[in-house]
């Protein structure tokens, strides 16, 4: 079967799921509370084929991908969610597109130079992710980059049709909003070089950092810190949380509604950042060197950051140091006493 | 196609979450046998060795976008095994929430998105309900998607309020929840809950959710069924639908089937030939013959996870987990029968191997059951009163964390030495469906489903394959890990 020719003027994504958990287009599904395609379609963007939305399946579905492959299909993005896997010993056959008989490897590296975008979506596809984590048993890599090194599967001088390397959606799942925005950017042609930061995100959300937003803000202000899970306190200081140097506008922007990870009470676990699967220590400690955080803020000096943090503590008002260590706000902010008329 | 014996390799197969291809040899117009490959590996068991048990937390829910928090919980059941404390009543409240918010999610994006679509397909032009298949099911932009798919996003706010985020949220502890509910909050997830009930009650069931979960046998499901025109709710159509194409005569399984018990709502057990016994977790063990793994036949809490992608005899990177040595369903339709809803237990009566009309009945039974069950656990709720226990120092040895996923029964058999994780063995509900076979030979779940499928002249992809594939609600992603 050969899927019919698209109209000009609409943007044509192919979606591969390589090494996934699935959860990018999962989280994608809820998008503006509206659904992936129907936010998609609003800007011109039509799917030629999504593992888990498209009606073919086994020999329509390679037809699609071998269409897309040989050119006859124009390919517009090319979507990949999850790492490459290159093992075991460079086989790529820890994943091998069903029915296919070749490894996803293969079929990536055929199509990603026919497309005008390429596009890693979630840190798996851009950086490896969680399956590269400890001693990457099964050889994961992301698009373009292995971790922090540049190169990953398709190689460090790797540029899609439109000249721009591999756009990564970090984030682990990516926010839905960073992927359909980022995919109608591309879309609409509003995406050069200069749109990207240096290890390809998006700088519409990376350019913001997870802690900006956060609910806690107020605890962070006095270093009044959470002790456990569940206390209102900031997070920093004991309970592991990097919001502070990751990129995303996870606060300003909510989750499903409502929420955030901060704001759910758990440590931001720098999700958009290359080799977040292996952190130094455990993911909810924070990991200190004489009693001091050693993952501060990275554009503050670290000795005026010890000097306010020691100021502020010593101003702390008692509410926020009590309700610091509740799940309740235990003491209400104080009101200035009531007069009588 | 000739009538004589066929080989058919068949994938990619979408609409399951993951990677699936399916070796059928075909005899006469229908499936002889069949061989179902998971083909991808990611070796979440071997990198969590070596970690610090709480790490579990982090990576454990990476392992399946579309189950995250059932993995969740079963790691946190896993550690909470190993430490004293227990769990207040708010932590419990909530943990029952957010899976079962999951739960019902999954059911309902099985159903509009995975399995419905399939029926909307043009081999099915000839039949009189097309018209109706393909305007509310069809792929992309069938009506039950249009309208399901937002109030399924708007029912996700229940964990951006109860878990930050889904999928992978860090909320899900050993000793709770890491977030409170104020009593603002509270009305508000009474809103959320509303507001899918009515969504529910309009476009899939176009009835109250109490009288589906009232439906009390087969004579009760035909009449509900011809009350009203096929075109009223999406499970109607679906069940004229079901009738047309004979579907409670398509995908018998093995048979036994287990269900760990769930929310304290539906009961644990293993049914199997018209009676009950209790589960116990000590009796499951994983087979590799098979498998492209090194080993022979081992309990989780003593298993290794070694590829051996050159082994001949293998096929799949599942291994075949069994209980008592034999093969087992996992499941919604597990759920209801062990829990004894006098409509599975018809339907079991029935068909004692289940078929693909049980199974999505039973999914959606289920669904109609979870909804007003949140409802009570929202209410229960009281603001001010711990949602979780400090956390206590974990000891040495091993533990098992159980939960039921939308899928079905998943464990996490977790053993720490040194402080570090050393032992890490997940049987999730798809290894339990799609299962190659045991050294005995016997083939898993849906090898033995697929059996008997129709394949027509000229079908590469038989749909009746399809569908029944689809009937299980597989997550390729959980089944290897
Ligand atoms: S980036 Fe995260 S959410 Fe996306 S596929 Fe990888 S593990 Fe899953
Ligand atoms: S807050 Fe941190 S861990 Fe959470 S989504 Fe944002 S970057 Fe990822």
């Amino acid at each position: 079967m050969v899927a019919p020719s698209p109209p000009p003027d609409t943007y044509n994504v192919l979606w591969l799921q390589a090494a996934s958990c699935g959860g990018c287009t999962m989280a994608a599904l809820a998008a503006d509370d509206t659904g992936l395609l129907r936010s998609m379609a609003r800007f011109g963007i039509r799917l030629l084929w999504h593992p888990s939305l498209s009606e073919e399946s086994g020999a329509e579905a390679l037809a699609v991908l071998e269409d897309c492959a040989t050119g006859k299909l124009r390919l517009d993005c090319l979507c990949v969610e999850g790492s490459v896997l290159l093992g075991p010993n460079g086989s790529g056959r820890f994943q091998m597109l069903s029915g296919s008989g070749a490894p996803m490897k293969d079929w990536i590296a055929r199509l990603a130079p026919k497309a005008r975008h390429v596009v890693a979506v979630g840190s798996c596809a851009a950086f490896g992710g969680m399956p590269a984590a400890g001693h990457n048993p099964t050889d994961a890599r992301g698009l373009q980059y292995s971790g922090w090194d540049p190169g990953g599967a398709l190689g460090k001088a790797f540029r899609a049709g439109s000249g721009l390397p591999v756009v990564n959606i970090a984030g682990c799942a990516p926010h839905p909003g960073w992927m359909i925005e980022t995919l109608a950017a591309l879309a609409l042609g509003d995406v050069s070089a200069e749109h990207l930061d240096a290890l390809g995100r998006p700088r519409a959300y990376a350019d913001h950092l997870a802690h900006h937003g956060c609910g806690r803000n107020e605890f962070y202000e006095f270093k009044a810190s959470a002790a456990r899970p569940s206390d209102r306190g900031c997070l920093m200081e004991n309970l592991g949380c990097r919001a502070t140097q990751a990129p995303g506008d996870c606060n300003i922007r909510r989750w499903n509604g409502y929420g955030s990870c901060t704001d759910g009470g758990y440590a931001c676990i720098n999700c958009t950042s290359p080799a977040f699967e292996t952190p130094s220590g455990p993911f909810q400690e924070t990991a200190k060197v004489a009693g001091i955080p050693v993952g501060l803020p990275v554009d503050m000096p670290k000795a005026w950051f010890v000097a306010l943090a020691a100021l502020s503590k010593s101003a702390t008002p008692q509410r926020v140091r009590t309700n610091a260590h509740a799940d309740h706000v235990i003491v209400p902010p104080a009101r200035k006493p009531l007069k009588s008329p | 196609m000739t009538l004589s014996s066929t080989r058919l390799i068949v994938g990619p197969f979408n609409r399951v979450e993951g990677d699936l291809e399916v070796t059928l040899d075909v005899q006469d117009g229908r499936v002889a046998e069949a061989r179902v490959n998971a083909p991808l590996y990611r070796g979440f068991e071997q990198i969590l060795l070596g970690r610090p048990p709480s790490d579990a937390l982090v990576i454990a829910p990476r392992i399946c976008g579309i189950c995250s928090v059932s993995q969740s919980v079963a790691s946190a059941r896993a550690l909470a095994g190993l430490g004293p404390a227990a769990m207040p009543e708010n932590g419990t409240l909530a943990t029952n929430l957010i899976l079962a918010c999951e739960n019902a999610a999954d059911h309902l994006t099985h159903f509009m998105l995975f399995f419905a679509p399939d029926l909307a397909r043009s081999c099915y032009g000839g039949r009189p309900w097309f018209a109706a298949a393909r305007r509310r099911f069809a792929a992309g932009d069938g009506e039950c998607a249009r309208a399901l798919l937002p109030a399924r996003a708007r029912f996700l706010h229940l964990m951006g309020l109860l878990a930050g985020k889904w999928p992978h949220s860090l909320a899900l502890q050993p000793g709770g929840v890491t977030k409170a509910v104020d009593p603002g909050e509270k009305i508000r997830l009474l809103s959320i809950l509303a507001e899918f009930r009515e969504a529910l009650e309009t476009h899939l069931f176009a009835d109250s959710l109490e009288a589906i979960a009232a439906l009390d046998g087969l004579p009760a499901l035909d009449a509900w069924a011809d009350a009203a025109p096929p075109e009223a709710g999406d499970f109607r159509l679906f069940l004229h639908i079901a009738r047309d194409l004979d579907f409670t005569g398509l995908g018998a399984g093995p048979g036994r089937f287990i269900s760990s018990g769930s929310f304290g709502l539906f009961a644990p057990g293993v049914w199997a030939q018209g009676a009950s016994t209790p589960f116990d977790p000590a009796q499951v063990s994983e087979d590799h013959a098979h498998s492209w793994m090194e080993g022979a036949i081992l309990a989780p809490a003593v298993g290794k996870t070694i590829p051996a992608p050159d082994k001949p005899e293998g096929y799949s990177w599942c291994k075949a987990p069994r209980l008592d040595g034999q093969v087992a369903e996992v499941g919604a339709l597990a759920r209801q029968v062990v829990d004894g809803h006098p409509l599975a237990r018809a339907l079991n009566a029935a068909r004692p191997g289940g078929s693909v009309h049980d199974r999505v009945v039973a999914r959606l039974l289920e669904l109609a059951r979870l909804i007003p069950a949140m409802e009570s656990w929202i209410r229960a709720i009281r603001p001010a009163e711990p949602f979780c226990a400090p956390p206590s120092p974990l000891g040495e040895g091993a533990a098992v964390g159980l939960v039921e996923a939308a899928r079905g029964t998943l464990g996490h058999w977790l053993g720490l030495h040194n402080g570090r994780i050393a032992q890490y063995q997940i049987v999730a509900p798809t290894t339990w469906n799609f299962s190659p076979r045991d050294a005995q030979g016997n083939p898993g779940a849906l090898e033995i489903a697929l059996a008997g499928a129709p394949v027509l002249p000229g079908e590469t992809t038989p749909v009746a394959v399809q569908h029944v594939v689809r009937s299980f609600d597989p997550c390729m992603v959980c089944t290897v890990h």
